[in-house]
């Protein structure tokens, strides 16, 4: 069977991408190479089609607190306009899925949530839902364009007559004309840079794309497949779901504790996730850096001497900084910065550190 | 894609120039096109027993692991250091500075069994991209 494809397919064929099955879904993973557009993306700009994201939108007087039962974070605490990146957990405190809260106003929100999970996701929150809110998933009819890199805004601001500086990160605005079209715009992204991600409906995406194309000309832009995609968001630490954190992991265990919100009342995972925090836990997320010849990769063992501890849950060779960095879950005595375990690559043990995260953080300019 | 006439090839991508009784071995153009940036090579020791068709060094890209078989069963003696330092090395000149390593080669007739530049356009270019 042949996978999903999103709006913008036939333009990625045409710019001569390489497509691969990400989870269903038939995905440019590259278009002139991956550490290319890694370095675009970091230098000036690069363009992803992200469509295949899911969409839900969220809405009645009860929707604030039904939200902020089904996350760990406090929607409660949202602004308008507000953007907030949280797990939603099972009652074991194990990961859902993660997922971004777009807060319109206090009865309505858009939910983005990771395309496998979308059916999951969706059955999970409609089977939490009190009959007064209302759930769509409208992700079939949603576009999602994420342009990212210190050129991001320069570009963008080429399109519309939307004051850009005026979105803060993490905030967005809704109903903006972009190329003459209608879209939500967010200072969002999954890079590690300062960038946006826009979303159109789906019949627009190709005039938006075509646009940002168009008008990132002057300022190297360029399209970036899957494959940056994930080396960036490694390089920046951000969670991947599927290899850093799943239903086999808490937000404690990951590096996400900070999205958990103790102080809101009852939510779903609270029990296990409060007791991780006080009592503490068996397996914790890591960043490291080999300090031996090697590239860790997602499933590679972790070990102390002989003995398996801990497994590697995405691995890289970090284009920026030039070294191979992953994430791992190990013993809690492993998780202080310049702890050594081996990583198994191949059979043989190769000698790693543990290094501070994100492995890299951008540099900001003025304010 | 980049066939040189005077190399033999293997199913799997490997090239080799054999000059006396020895085989120079790398991946070729299609097989660098096909992986991607390469960011890390793992050669086998100088000394080492190498096998035909079975795993003598692998190629890592960003995104894969890849096994390089061995087109001959031989004896490494020598290795292409130089690649640690710049794998990339594969990805620029997969015929020329992406060499991998050298086999002393067992048996002569071994080599009946790889392709020539001909025919290994044809299975080449009909492999799916």
């Amino acid at each position: 069977m042949e996978g999903k494809k999103t709006p913008l397919y036939e333009t990625h064929v045409k710019l001569g991408a390489r497509v691969i099955d990400f989870g269903g879904w038939m995905m440019p993973v590259q278009y002139s190479g991956v550490i290319e557009e890694h370095e675009r993306v970091r230098s000036s700009a690069g363009l992803f089609d992200v469509s295949h994201m899911g969409e839900f939108l969220v809405s009645g007087p009860k929707a604030t607190e039904f939200l902020n039962r089904l996350v760990t974070s406090d929607v409660s605490k949202m602004t308008p306009s507000q953007c907030l990146y949280t797990p939603m957990c099972y009652d074991n405190g194990t990961i859902v899925d993660d997922l971004i809260i777009y807060r319109h106003n206090p009865g309505n929100y858009m939910l983005v949530v990771n395309a496998s999970n979308i059916g999951k996701d969706f059955d999970w929150a409609k089977k939490h839902a009190p009959s007064r809110v209302k759930i769509s998933d409208v992700s079939d009819s949603t576009a999602e364009i994420a342009l990212q890199g210190p050129n991001a805004e320069k570009i963008l601001t080429k399109l519309t007559d939307c004051k850009l500086s005026d979105i803060a990160y993490m905030h967005f605005k809704d109903d903006v004309k972009v190329a003459g079209v209608k879209a939500l715009v967010s200072r969002t992204g999954y890079t590690g840079e300062d960038g946006f991600e826009v979303y159109t409906g789906s019949r627009d995406a190709v005039k938006v794309w075509d646009a940002l194309m168009k008008a990132g000309k002057d300022f190297g832009l360029q399209p970036a497949g899957l494959g940056a995609r994930d080396t960036l968001r490694l390089e920046a630490a951000l969670m991947l779901y599927g290899n850093d954190i799943d239903d086999t992991t808490t937000p404690i265990e990951a590096k996400i504790g900070w999205t958990v919100k103790l102080d809101k009342g009852d939510f779903i995972g609270r029990a296990v996730l409060e007791k991780q925090k006080t009592e503490g836990v068996k397996k914790k997320l890591v960043g490291f850096e080999l300090v031996e010849p090697g590239i860790p990769r997602h499933g590679y063992d972790i070990s102390e001497g002989v003995a398996k501890m801990g497994y590697v849950t995405s691995g890289t060779f970090s284009p920026t900084l030039k070294k191979s960095i992953g994430l791992g879950y190990v013993k809690p005595e492993y998780v202080k910065e310049g702890s050594q375990f081996n990583v198994i690559i191949r059979g043989k043990p190769v000698k790693a550190r543990v290094v501070p995260t994100p492995f890299y953080k951008r540099k900001k300019e003025g304010v | 894609m980049d066939y040189p006439k005077d190399l033999l090839y293997t199913k799997e991508h490997e090239w080799a120039r054999v000059e006396g009784d020895v085989a120079t071995v790398g991946i070729t153009d299609y097989a660098q096109n096909a992986l991607g940036d390469i960011v890390f090579i793992e050669l086998p020791k100088k000394g080492a027993t190498v096998a035909k068709a079975k795993g003598a060094a692998v190629v890592e890209s960003v995104k894969s692991v890849s096994d390089v078989f061995c087109p001959v069963s031989g004896t490494v003696v020598e290795v292409n250091e130089s690649l640690s330092g710049a794998p990339d090395a594969v990805n620029k000149k997969p015929y020329s500075d992406g060499w991998m390593f050298k086999v002393r080669i067992n048996s002569q007739k071994e080599l009946s069994d790889l392709m020539n530049p001909e025919e290994y356009e044809k299975f080449a270019s009909a492999q799916k991209h």
